[in-house]
């Protein structure tokens, strides 16, 4: 194949990645940007909702589009669910206190890992893809799915950005991310916005996840790389920043996408923490952060 | 109105406030003096529920506010403008005066009414906060307070870092609201605003209300600007 077609294949490639790293970069935003809490144990909500695919693929019988369907409502509000129990039983008890939050969200992250161990098992599981359809180009053929996971994420991420900016629980989130305590004396119920905020961002991991999984296969460890992925993609763009997030979410995965294809994943995976600890260095607060 | 008896508050293990006195009247100016660290702020910010408190009660209107966390207090008439403004700088004029209306379902009436009061913030209606001007930041830290429709509204130091045209337009905004029937509680450290808007003052010292005088009864170079505030 001609180098064109092959960079086209390259860019459409790194164009999926990026829309399920904009996803899941969008919950970790949000909730550093409204709470300040940094999750660590956000790629478990990411595999969570790969694995809870599975399960749900499993249990509805018929056609694969209607068992996906079902995954893609259940699975992401099962782990909002989770996520909201989480807040309730763990984080409001440490008062989001940055630092213990860390070693909570560590010691959820270990907790959700060895849960999905015991109850899914050590082996990757394929989901059959909602419909197979083909697109052929002159040069290649294209998955469709593949195009319908940039549409979806696509079309979610619209969706957020217009709960951010024109609803009014938009507006209550961003005053509260501006200043709790004032937040509070206007009436706003800040507890109810962190869980809901630490939902929403759960439920985008897990929305992530299930887009992927007919792609990649659920396994029990597979929320490593999203994690470490979707920190270097809010570093970069800005922490709590969701512009920045999907700004970055496009410049990773592209880059991602193209370095994979003509040289290899390792080298495009450090090209990527090179360019964290160069943001890290020269613009702290990322390309559309504001420094505090 | 608004009644705090034997009130004690702080930070974590500092006690700040140590069994506070206060209250403030409908339609009447109660101003909070005194030396830093006296314990004006802590006041206000225990009133809203914001500082964690030991002792005492807090009544407004006969409804005890102590067992109340800050989110429900603003509901009970409740408004408070904090000392440096604190807006939602990223949020615009017009969103800073939506998240003031949430409880009221943001009224039309009430905007328009804080409009009336500051005509400049319908200029800046779409205008990022933080990009105003100080006394155009406090018109809105206001405004954005009586978006509650308060029956009372607690102000620190509202005049700070003012030029003169802005002092007086919020002397005058505060006097309107006055008129109104709010009882407004002000801490401020300038004598000759205290005397121009006061009819009662305060003085505070070691997390106490030590005196509560009349304000028709003070004048400049009173003792109690003294021994309270130094000038």
């Amino acid at each position: 194949m001609a180098f064109g077609p092959f960079l086209l294949l390259a860019l459409m490639e790194g164009l999926v990645t990026a829309a399920v790293l904009a996803l899941a970069a969008s919950g970790l935003a949000l909730v550093f940007g409204v709470m300040r809490v940094v999750n660590v144990a956000h790629g478990e909500f990411f595999m969570l909702g790969a694995v809870i695919a599975w399960f749900v693929a499993s249990l509805i019988p018929g056609p694969a589009w209607m068992a996906f369907a079902a995954a893609l409502v259940v699975a992401p509000l099962a782990v909002a669910a989770l996520a909201a129990l989480a807040d309730a039983l763990v984080l409001k008890r440490l008062n989001y206190d940055p630092e213990a939050t860390i070693v909570a969200t560590i010691g959820l992250l270990y907790m959700l890992q060895q849960a999905a161990l015991t109850v899914y098992g050590p082996d990757a599981r394929p989901v059959a893809a909602p419909f197979d359809l083909r697109l052929q180009l002159p040069w290649f053929g294209y998955s469709g799915y593949k195009l319908f996971v940039i549409a979806a994420a696509a079309v979610v991420l619209a969706g957020i950005w217009a709960l951010m900016t024109h609803t009014r629980a938009g507006l209550v989130m961003r005053a509260t991310q501006v200043d709790r305590d004032v937040a509070r004396a206007f009436g706003i119920d800040v507890d109810r916005v962190y869980m809901g905020t630490f939902a929403l961002g759960a439920g985008l991991a897990a929305l992530a996840g299930v887009l992927i999984v007919p792609i990649t296969q659920a396994h029990y460890l597979m929320g490593g790389d999203p994690l470490l992925l979707s920190f270097i993609v809010v570093i970069i763009g800005g922490l709590g920043s969701l512009r920045g997030t999907l700004v970055a979410a496009l410049v990773i995965g592209l880059s991602d996408g193209v370095i994979s294809m003509f040289f290899s994943p390792t080298l495009a995976k450090i090209l990527a923490t090179l360019l964290v600890a160069l943001v890290l260095v020269f613009r702290p607060q990322g390309l559309f952060g504001t420094r505090t | 109105m608004l009644e705090v008896r034997a009130l004690t508050a702080g930070y974590g293990p500092v006690t700040v406030l140590r069994g506070v006195d206060f209250d403030a009247r409908a339609g009447e100016v109660t101003c909070l003096m005194g030396r830093n660290g006296a314990g004006k702020t802590t006041l206000l910010k225990a009133i809203m529920g914001l500082v964690e408190t030991a002792e005492g009660t807090i009544r407004l209107s006969g409804i005890d506010l102590h067992d109340l966390p800050a989110h429900r207090r603003p509901g009970h008439g409740l408004a408070w403008v904090p000392q440096g403004r604190r807006l939602f700088g990223p949020l615009t004029v017009a969103e800073n005066l939506e998240v003031g209306g949430l409880l009221h379902g943001h009224r039309r009436e009430v905007r328009e009414h804080v409009l009336t009061l500051f005509p400049r913030l319908r200029e800046r209606l779409a205008q990022p906060a933080a990009t105003l001007s100080g006394g155009e930041q406090q018109m809105l830290a206001i405004g954005r307070a009586l978006c509650l429709e308060p029956k009372v509204l607690l102000l620190d130091e509202p005049t700070e870092g003012l030029q003169p045209s802005m002092i007086a337009l919020i002397r005058d905004a505060v006097l309107r609201l006055k008129a109104e029937g709010v009882a407004v509680v002000l801490v401020e450290q300038r004598v000759d605003a205290v005397l121009k808007m006061a009819d009662r003052v305060a003085f505070m010292a070691h997390g106490r209300v030590e005196e509560m005088v009349e304000a028709r009864k003070l004048e400049h170079g009173a003792r109690q600007f003294l021994d309270y505030v130094g000038v």
